[in-house]
């Protein structure tokens, strides 16, 4: 069966211009996504490669079911995303940049809170809490401690155990290693894999550094103003665009350098995606 | 019907869920709500000692029955405030936190997750409320032993039913608007405030308020619970005020839930599901 299957998925969202007709502010659509398509096999580990801006988080959260479509469809293990909000909820979860918590609650009630939405019990999660935290490498003994009193990589370690303790099918990576440290950022990508290696979880991983997507990735696609530009292996990608680096392949089919928000357009996604 | 069981399972799970975070929260800020608390207790004092002050200036009153009366209005008025931030709170809080993209993908039927949060609001407001009542009463040295607390609590019950359903109408408002919304939940407690009687009768207001007032249950509830405390009324003599209680709560809830229903789906379209909204 195949994990995720997207089909001409369109996202814009209206913004007011400086503009005015008559006494209101003009509003204009911007594009977020355009016409995506693709599709993700059943334990695949897919990287969407894209600036800030170019619509990766839009793309994450609409198969959260934290948007609603303007086209175009997407299902996930057969499920419409937006038809059948419950059924893909409970198959998906996701880590995303901000390890979002409540920050006076301790890792073990933020997780404690999180598992009891997708059905498990006090006694459950009471059990299944420490073995998980120590899966990913955090020390329990710190699990009644409250989050501010954590670093950022330890927060991103929860977060990943928030993601994990509800086993999903499938596991939505949002930028999951910005702003780590060089050591916890090796560390998450680690575990990643392994999760990927023994949970027979089908991973979408969006991601602005090459590296990362590299790494862990079967398949690389580049996402570049909303616009899926290709989807394929890294050898492949290299190959087409006649590139040495994933770098030089991203420049390639863009037309732009990487690290460069040229425009406006560029800056006002952003706000959206 | 294994597939129902499951589901409602899952879903009392949910909501043992909702009931332990709003706790644990509680716990966690704690010297804070005892500020709180303090602030709810100066400031409903400040209201009943308008009874002592007229007396003062030689107005002719009943002091005890007036400063009974005006306590029963500041504590159902602190109650109510605690039951609609504690509901707007389902999405500012979390907001804040950062933490409603999980929340709001989670497999958690919506319904679920407003009534657990309800439920939390009804049973920490009625132990804060209680503290206070007995508090303040106690710094009057209130006589009331006729006082018939229980059906006093019977209609507070009643009409708890309602202000869920219009708490969840104004859970609505921080996902319309993330900046604005929390402070528009206090226009509608400001509008109870007005038009329900709560430090005065109804029958002082113009016709077309009072006409408001039959369609608030704070109207209700305070007429109610006074007549409870003042008069030491029971259950049947107080039909009169829990029926409309009743047929309020029977319309508020399935309304709150509609109109969160369409305010989340309006969030879903505009991107305003996220910490930054």
């Amino acid at each position: 069966m195949t994990a995720v299957e997207v089909h001409n998925l369109r996202k814009e969202f209206f913004r007011r211009d400086a503009e005015r007709s008559g006494l209101r502010k003009r509003r204009r659509r911007v594009p977020a996504l355009e016409d995506v398509t693709f599709s993700i096999a059943r334990g695949e580990c897919v990287a969407i490669l894209g600036q800030n801006g170019s619509g990766k988080s839009t793309l994450v959260r609409l198969l959260s079911t934290l948007l609603l479509h303007d086209g175009g469809s997407a299902h996930v293990f057969g499920h419409d995303v937006f038809k059948e909000q419950r059924e893909v909820q409970r198959l998906v979860n996701r880590v995303s940049v901000e390890a979002s918590f409540f920050k006076k609650m301790s890792s073990e009630e933020n997780l404690s809170y999180a598992a009891r939405f997708y059905g498990m019990s006090g006694a459950e999660t009471r059990e299944r809490i420490p073995v998980i935290l120590e899966r990913v490498g955090f020390p329990t003994r710190r699990r009644h401690e409250a989050m501010e009193h954590l670093s950022r990589g330890m927060q991103q370690k929860v977060s990943l155990a928030r993601a994990l303790l509800t086993s999903p099918v499938l596991l939505l990576l949002d930028e999951p290693t910005t702003g780590l440290d060089p050591r916890s950022k090796l560390e998450v990508q680690n575990f990643i894999r392994e999760v990927w290696a023994s949970h027979d979880a089908t991973i979408l991983l969006c991601t602005h550094d090459l590296a990362e997507a590299e790494i862990l990735a079967d398949r690389v696609g580049i996402l570049d103003r909303g616009r899926l530009l290709c989807l394929e292996p890294v050898g492949e990608l290299k190959d087409r665009f006649k590139a040495e680096t994933l770098e030089e392949a991203f420049f390639a089919a863009t037309g732009r350098e990487f690290e460069l928000e040229n425009d406006d357009q560029d800056a006002e996604r952003g706000v959206f995606a | 019907m294994r597939g129902a069981a499951a589901t409602l399972r899952h879903e009392l799970i949910g909501l043992s869920g909702v009931l332990e975070r709003n706790a644990n929260l509680v716990k966690r800020y704690a010297w804070w709500e005892l500020a709180f608390f303090v602030w709810s207790l100066a400031n409903t004092l400040t209201i009943v000692f308008i009874a002592k002050g007229i007396d003062a200036a030689g107005g002719k009153i009943d002091v005890d029955r007036a400063t009974t009366t005006l306590l029963i209005g500041a504590v159902i008025w602190s109650y109510l405030g605690v039951l609609f931030e504690i509901l707007t709170e389902t999405v500012a809080w979390e907001r804040w936190e950062g933490t409603i993209e999980y929340t709001f993908m989670a497999p958690l039927a919506r319904p679920i997750h407003l009534i657990g949060m309800g439920l939390f609001a009804v049973v920490y407001g009625v132990i804060r409320t209680s503290v206070l009542f007995a508090v303040i009463a106690g710094f009057f040295s209130l006589s009331l032993g006729g006082a018939n607390f229980a059906a006093a609590l019977v209609v507070l019950a009643v009409a708890s039913v309602s202000f869920i359903g219009i708490g969840m109408m104004t859970a609505v408002l921080p996902l319309i608007s993330p900046e604005k919304g929390m402070q528009m939940g206090f226009i509608t407690q400001g509008i109870l405030l007005v038009i329900s009687g709560v430090y005065y009768p109804v029958s002082v207001l113009p016709d077309w308020m009072q006409w408001l007032s039959t369609i608030s249950p704070a109207t209700y509830a305070l007429r109610g619970i006074r007549h409870a405390i003042l008069d030491g009324a029971g259950i049947d003599t107080l039909w009169g005020d829990i029926w409309p209680l009743i047929v309020i709560g029977f319309l508020a809830i399935p309304l709150g839930l509609y109109i969160f229903a369409v305010g989340e789906r309006h969030a879903k379209r505009h991107g305003k599901l996220k910490r930054s909204g």
